[in-house]
């Protein structure tokens, strides 16, 4: 008996593990990249506040899909991560600044501007870098075997440190909108005017990569323009221009949650765009999901798990979400 | 000049991987401590465990924060580092990692935000058992960690296709023969490092005579641990070098600074081991005694260095040394633990200036000893990555220049010291500040006690 072909279902389940990370981490790397633009420091550290007890959950969704990707496609996780070294590297180094200065900076120190540095700091470095390596996703991976055949300087290449600059703006976005939501006053006034330059910034960038990757990759082209394609592919754009016109509607009204809602959705219509483009390789335009896939009782003994402790994880992370659920004040201290 | 990508990634493997692992030998200790400390104040409802309770989990917090960031390191080096390593080892390697994210890293950190920024929003026993969970989080992160690493020790369970391990049979994998050892003796290795920083900083307050009250509880809780927990620690190394005699005799005898196959072993105290001659210069050894605790007798061989072949043997004296730094440690722990349990007994815990003095002193002794015990395990499996299957030389990954990973290095090391140096500094900086004087709690009001315990969150939701 042939055993039961799991690859889709650690298809979707990476996909989504992936996903969570980009929304959640996304938004508080967000905040992070928006310390920059006030010097006010109760607002800073009420947007600080924000995001404290619940950072470090978000960024376990970015080892979960790591590891998983090791698990479930092993030889995808041995190439990919090569491929980017530095991106990586420097990722890391940026999300190790970021995490510690949510510890250091209310320890009310004389060194506490440095720690608001490193938070806006870091938050950047790690946002710009993850852009990179999407950016190479899509550009490419140069394979020999079950190897990577470039250089450790691949991605110094126009495409990805464009995507980096564009993801800059991505979760700015997020961040910003997640702020309208969690606070009041002119904090969230200022939140809503920085979300919609951010939101300028992401159409802008939307519409490049929507041009540069079919210019520049035949298959995408083909993928998309080909004919009965054509027709239920379009979808994707339209609905992509109508999540972005209600989200800037939202910004510009006074509502709380719809902002932060629209900027997910947005986020969504990317990543299934992304989807659409790249399907079925894991490693672009060289080994397919199932090309990488680990061996059927890998998958297996994994999924089991997965399966029943997926629906325990989100039940306690919702219990902590719920816990800090409403409007943050400037009262609400640490520890 | 040629650089070897190789020797460096191990350069930086050994020094990520050092700093990540200080960090959890404090925190898992600490999560169950601040859960027992909890615990108590629940019991007896005596503010003295509470302050104590907060004091310890400021500094966890810092220190976890750390524990965290530099985690997060550590499986994105076997990608960019190890990546031929990955594509033989992530079959069987793989849902290990995935599953101490899944059991264990979701718990902690989703109950650690909790911790530390709820109690006032919580009633006590949801607060406690977020204590609970980030503590079981902790232990169970070690679980799988550490069968990981064992597998890389002594692999059982897989069979081999097409140059990669295929798993064969799961708990063979999982509860592979060292696993249970170095489980045990790494978490109680934890809690003593955790015990030992308590002792030293509560010894601190004792000779100021500052937060008097709660140093001296402290005091008194962690003397009657490390009593017991030492010995315990020092029997389980014994079993634990049994089981490497069994499994990986070669890196035994690097331990034992032993050339030839022979019984009636000596203890060896002092030597320098020569790998070139393949003897020892300086030795001073005590004939026949390691023969009782390696075999319990005197007439059993027990294989010298010279039994494998010189390019499967392991660096001799950084394993040899490292050896004895953590046995040495271990004894000295012993004493000092026994000492402290006497002058408890003589009610002169607080009162001896020597005692806690060497209390203060022995404060990095657990850290030590965790690393050192790391060195012997990990440099005494080269030269293999997987014991006698896969080579670290074939684990590299073969995109990377010398040049890389130099540089790599270079950057982890400026980063780690930088913001490694300042968490310690802020983490010294709160354990000289000492308890609060007054720990505010939500009390829940008699209506809400029982029926609705969740609702306690409106409050000042
Ligand atoms: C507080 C820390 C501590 C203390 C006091 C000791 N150890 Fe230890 N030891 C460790 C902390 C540690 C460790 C860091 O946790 C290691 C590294 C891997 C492992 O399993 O535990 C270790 C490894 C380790 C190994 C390595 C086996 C292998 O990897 O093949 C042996 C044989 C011992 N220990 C034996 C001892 C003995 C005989 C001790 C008696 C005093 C002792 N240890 C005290
Ligand atoms: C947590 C405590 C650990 C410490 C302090 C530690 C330390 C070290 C050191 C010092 C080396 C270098 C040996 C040499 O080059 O001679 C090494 C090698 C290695 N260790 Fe560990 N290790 C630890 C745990 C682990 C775990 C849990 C894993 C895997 C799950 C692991 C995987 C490796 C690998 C892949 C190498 C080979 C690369 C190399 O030689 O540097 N280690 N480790
Ligand atoms: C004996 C070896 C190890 C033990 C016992 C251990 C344990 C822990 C613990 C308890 C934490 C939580 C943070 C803290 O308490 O400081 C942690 C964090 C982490 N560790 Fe380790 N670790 C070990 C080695 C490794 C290795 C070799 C890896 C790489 C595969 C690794 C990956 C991580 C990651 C990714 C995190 C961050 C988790 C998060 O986001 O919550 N650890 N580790």
């Amino acid at each position: 008996m042939a055993p039961l072909d799991l690859v889709p279902v650690w298809t979707v389940i990476l996909a989504v593990g992936v996903f969570m990370y980009v929304l959640l981490d996304g938004f508080d790397l967000g905040v992070g990249i928006l310390f920059a633009f006030t010097h006010d420091d109760d607002r800073r550290t009420l947007m600080m506040n924000t995001v404290a007890p619940i950072w470090d959950g978000n960024e376990t969704w970015l080892v979960l899909g790591g590891t998983a990707l090791l698990a479930a496609f092993p030889l995808a996780f041995a190439i990919i991560i090569p491929a980017v070294y530095f991106p990586i590297v420097l990722m890391l180094l940026g999300l190790i600044f970021r995490g510690v200065a949510f510890e250091f900076r209310l320890k009310k120190s004389s060194q506490q501007h440095w720690w608001d540095a490193a938070f806006f700091g870091g938050s950047t470095v790690a946002t710009f870098f993850q852009g990179v390596v999407l950016g190479m996703y899509v550009q490419g991976f140069n394979v020999s075997g079950r190897v990577f055949a470039g250089t450790s300087f691949d991605w110094f290449a126009p495409f990805p440190l464009a995507t980096g600059v564009g993801l800059l703006f991505g979760y700015a976005l997020l961040g910003g909108t997640w702020l309208v939501m969690k606070t009041q006053g002119d904090v969230q006034q200022w939140a809503r005017n920085h979300a919609l330059v951010a939101l300028y910034g992401v159409l802008a960038f939307i519409a490049m990569v929507s041009i540069w990757t079919p210019l520049t990759h035949p298959q995408i082209a083909q993928r998309w323009f080909s004919v009965p394609h054509v027709f239920y592919f379009s979808l994707v754009p339209i609905a992509t221009a109508i999540v972005a016109y209600a989200t800037w509607r939202a910004l510009r009204r006074d509502a709380d949650y719809a902002p932060f809602v629209g900027a997910m959705a947005l986020f969504a219509m990317c990543y299934l765009g992304l989807g659409i483009s790249l399907f079925p390789y894991v490693v672009p335009y060289a080994v397919t999901l199932w090309g990488a896939a680990a061996v059927p009782s890998t998958q297996m003994f994994l999924l089991i798990g997965t399966l029943f402790l997926l629906p325990i994880i989100f039940t306690y992370l919702g219990w902590s979400y719920y816990v800090f659920r409403g409007k943050v004040t400037a009262d609400v201290g640490y520890h | 000049m040629d650089l070897d990508p190789v020797l460096l990634s191990r350069v930086q493997f050994a020094f990520v991987i050092a700093f990540h692992i200080l960090l959890p030998a404090f925190t898992v200790g600490l999560a169950s401590f601040i859960v027992l400390l909890e615990g108590l104040h629940l019991v007896h409802r005596d503010p003295a465990y509470l302050r104590l309770s907060v004091f310890w989990t400021r500094i966890f917090s810092v220190s976890f924060g750390m524990g965290v960031v530099s985690g997060i390191v550590m499986p994105f080096q076997f990608g960019t580092n190890w990546s031929r390593y990955t594509d033989a080892t992530g079959n069987v390697l793989g849902p290990l990692f995935s599953y101490e994210v899944l059991v264990a890293f979701f718990l902690e950190s989703g109950f650690l935000g909790i911790l530390l920024f709820a109690r006032k929003r919580l009633p006590p026993w949801a607060h406690f058992f977020a204590a609970v969970m980030v503590a079981l989080g902790t232990l169970f992160s070690s679980f799988w960690i550490l069968a990981a690493n064992s597998w890389m020790q002594t692999p059982t369970g897989y069979e081999i296709v097409d140059g990669r391990y295929v798993p064969v049979d799961w708990l063979a994998v999982i509860f592979n023969p060292s696993f249970p050892y170095r489980l045990f003796h790494t978490v109680i290795a934890f809690y003593l490092t955790t015990a030992f920083t308590v002792l030293g900083v509560s010894a601190w307050h004792a000779k100021h005579r500052t937060h008097a009250p709660e140093a001296r509880l402290a005091l008194r809780m962690t003397v009657v641990f490390v009593s017991i927990f030492v010995p315990i620690q020092i029997v389980l190394g014994d079993l634990h070098g049994g089981n490497t005699l069994d499994h990986q005799p070669i890196k035994l005898a690097a331990m034992e600074g032993l050339w030839e196959t022979r019984s009636h072993v000596p203890m060896v105290l002092f030597a320098l081991p020569d790998e070139a001659a393949e003897t020892n210069h300086a030795e001073l050894a005590i004939p026949d005694v390691a023969s009782l605790y390696l075999t319990h007798d005197f007439t059993t061989e027990v294989k010298g260095l010279k039994a494998a072949p010189p390019g499967d043997r392991p660096p001799v004296a950084p394993v040899f040394f490292a050896f004895r730094a953590m046995v040495g440690l271990g004894i000295l722990m012993l004493l000092v633990a026994w000492w402290g349990l006497w002058l408890r007994h003589k009610d002169r815990l607080f009162t001896s200036r020597a005692f806690l003095n060497t209390s203060i002193a022995m404060m990095p002794a657990g850290f030590v000893a965790v690393l050192a015990g790391w060195v012997v395990t990990e440099v005494g499996r080269q030269p293999w990555v997987v014991y006698g299957l896969m080579r670290t030389r074939d684990a590299v990954s073969p995109s990377l220049t010398g040049t890389d990973v130099l540089t790599s290095i270079a950057l982890y090391v400026l980063v780690y010291l930088t913001v490694f140096g300042a968490g310690i500094y802020y983490m010294a900086r709160l354990a000289r500040a000492g308890p609060p004087e007054h720990v505010d709690i939500r009390e829940p009001t008699p209506d809400e006690r029982p029926a609705r315990p969740l609702s306690g969150a409106h409050a000042d939701g």
